[in-house]
């Protein structure tokens, strides 16, 4: 069985700073990490792999030359092979162009049978690559996935969360999946992986390599684009009272039944 | 396609070089140089240089929709579970409308089930001039597939400008999708919608890095612009009976529907039955509610107040609440009219999925607690003694 995971390396996000100043976002000296949902992806493609026994885990992402980092740090987990889809031809590209040459990417890599991605990357938030490889690769497809059930050769039978609860479902393989934080809890890599990453060669694939059609792929092959950025404004800190019990409680009470929000 | 440096026009003030997220920036000789190995093109720098304006991105087409001019409306997709419209899609009917108006064009909504002519009728009285409703058995129970290819099918025929959906489980998983399938450009989770009535351009303005970033998205050369939006930030729209307009339902033949996918089962795990994504009020407990037992002060607080229960990552990850109730950046994003914050401490990614509520109040021991920094009204109190005076002070005034 041959299983996809794809993977974005993302700034750790909980060290993003905004500078009083400028009020931009300081990324200086901002650790990159991988996608902690694609970490679970990563963990749940291990799994299926420790179940099945014969089967080889492929970790590809699409980034600059340094999210060979992010792909070497899945190598130490344990798996198989990773795929770097890299060029300067990709710069610019929204979700669609990135779920396009991700697609590609995948093609290159010969049959497949599982794609798992995790749910979205922490930076642009958007969770679309995921649905968006998968029709571009015309394969069924189960986002939110909280639980592998069952698996075969030729089907999964998986948990979708949904608002109120969850959704079994089962679908034909290939197909792909996208995975939720509930779904495992992610292993350390061993000493022995992270030697075996140091040395693991990581195959960088390019456009050209790719046969990615020009007008699909980064700024041009994208609709979208970022008309402006800024950061939000901040709400400060209102009222900030301590005291005795009773006192508080009539403070919120009031303070609710104002609002006029209770039906 | 590239980025630009008008050297006359740049200081060499640095600004960009500190935007910068992928450090492709540098100053030599005081103007900014931009190295296009690194540059991803992301228009921080832009953004930091308004005041000077020494910094372009340009373009270069590629051709996008053709007949861009064909495509005109606002179209809203009309989500329902088991026959109900959920209150989500009111909200774009309402937002959908007001653009509509913007533009002097139509709202058309579309609705996928299985005997839902009166919902159907319905939606005109909540400000749609058009519905067009897709009947069959086999669109009771949303499934990816159907609902891409149908979705997909009325942009093709209907060709709206914009497309809405609301950010749910099933707008989020299944509008990527049509989005793949018809290069219309998609916008994520937008908090607010605006109309750039010259261009005819949507703006879709959504919050990424976990709510630290806003970013405003057009999509000017393809058609149609399509957004998901987030719950509860747009005024629902209200009924009005003398409204009219037409509705065109389509019988599908369910062998022309190719689904892959087979739902097994459906179960309901939500301990009370308020969707915390759609809830006015929520009240929400974390760490601080020290062990299982005391989730149930949060629980009876919520019950009181019609409100739904959230919980901090540390309260799931304790095992004391599942996980559809995390409210943070690896839960669920809320933004209901009151979130009570009991016991929170307020981590970044808590924070970043709450702070968009319209009011919030925090209850926490620690008066150097973070989350005290976003609270409307914080309370430097013990949650264990609150909670329950609260709540029986509700209930006695609420003669519950």
């Amino acid at each position: 069985m041959n299983i996809v995971v794809c993977i974005k390396q993302v700034p750790g996000t909980t060290q993003v700073k905004i500078n009083p100043e400028t009020g931009t976002l300081i990324r200086d000296g901002v650790e990159a990490v991988v996608n902690p949902f694609d970490e679970y992806a990563i963990e749940e493609a291990l799994r299926i792999k420790e179940r099945v026994g014969n089967a080889v885990v492929k970790i590809i992402t699409m980034g600059p030359p340094q999210a060979e980092e992010a792909l070497k740090s899945a190598i130490a987990l344990g798996a198989d092979e990773a795929y770097l889809i890299s060029d300067r031809a990709f710069a610019g590209s929204d979700t669609w162009a990135t779920s396009y040459t991700v697609a590609r990417g995948i093609q290159s890599l010969g049959p497949v049978d599982l794609i798992i991605c995790g749910k979205q990357a922490i930076d642009g938030d958007t969770a679309q690559v995921g649905p968006g490889v998968a029709e571009m690769l015309d394969l069924p497809f189960v986002a939110w996935v909280r639980k592998v059930e069952e698996i075969t050769e030729t089907s999964i039978r998986v948990e979708r969360m949904m608002e109120n609860g969850y959704e079994v479902v089962s679908m034909p393989l290939p197909g792909l999946i996208t995975v939720v934080k509930e779904i495992n809890v992610p292993r350390m890599a061993s000493l022995k992986g992270k030697m075996r990453a140091k040395k693991a060669v990581i195959t960088k694939l390019t456009a050209e390599a790719l046969k990615a059609d020009p007008d699909k792929i980064g700024h041009k092959g994208s609709p979208t684009q970022v008309f402006r950025s800024f950061v939000p404004e901040r709400k400060g800190g209102g009222e900030k009272i301590s005291g005795e019990v009773p006192e508080l409680v009539s403070k919120i009470k009031s303070t609710i039944l104002d609002l006029n929000v209770i039906r | 396609m590239g980025i630009n440096v008008e050297l006359e026009k740049c200081i060499g003030c640095s600004l960009c070089v500190r935007a910068c997220g992928v450090n492709a920036i540098k100053i030599v000789d005081k103007k900014a140089v931009i190295d296009l190995e690194k540059c991803n093109l992301c228009a921080s720098c832009v953004e930091a240089c308004k005041k000077y304006q020494a910094i372009t991105i340009t373009k270069e087409s590629s051709g996008g929709t053709k007949n861009i001019a064909d495509y005109k409306n606002v179209a809203v997709f009309i989500e329902q579970h088991e026959g109900v419209v959920a209150g989500v899609s009111y909200e774009m009917l309402g937002e959908g409308r007001k653009l509509a108006d913007q533009l002097k064009e139509k709202l058309v909504a579309v609705l996928l089930g299985n005997n839902m002519q009166k919902n159907a009728d319905e939606l005109i009285k909540f400000g749609a001039d058009r519905v067009v409703y897709y009947n069959s058995e086999k669109l009771a129970n949303f499934q990816d597939d159907s609902y891409a290819q149908i979705v997909s099918e009325f942009v093709d025929a209907e060709k709206p400008a914009i497309v809405l959906a609301g950010a749910s489980a099933i707008g989020r998983s299944f509008i990527p999708k049509v989005a793949a399938r018809v290069w219309g450009g998609l916008t994520a989770d937008c908090t607010k919608l605006d109309i750039d009535v010259e261009k005819h351009l949507l703006l879709g303005t959504r919050p990424a890095f976990g709510g630290n970033l806003m970013a405003t998205i057009i999509c000017p050369d393809h058609r149609p612009q399509i957004a998901t939006v987030r719950h509860k930030v747009m005024k629902a729209a209200i009924r009005d009976d003398h409204r009219t307009g037409e509705v065109i339902v389509h019988n599908v033949d369910a062998e022309a529907l190719n689904i892959r996918t087979t739902i097994v089962d459906i179960v309901k795990e939500v301990e009370s039955t308020v969707n915390i994504t759609e809830a006015d009020i929520i009240v929400s407990g974390g760490r601080g509610m020290g062990k299982p037992e005391n989730m149930a002060l949060v629980k009876e607080l919520a019950e009181v107040l019609g409100a739904a229960v959230g919980a901090s990552r540390a309260a799931v990850d304790a095992g004391w609440i599942p996980y559809s109730h995390q409210v943070g950046q690896t839960g669920k994003t809320v933004c209901p009219k009151l979130y009570v914050a009991c016991g929170i401490s307020g981590s970044v990614q808590h924070m970043a999925g709450m702070q968009s509520s319209d009011y919030i109040i925090a209850i926490n021991k620690d008066p150097n607690a973070d989350i005290f920094q976003i609270a409307n009204l914080g309370i430097v109190g013990d949650v264990m003694e609150v909670l329950p005076a609260l709540t029986r002070a509700f209930k006695e005034s609420l003669g519950k």
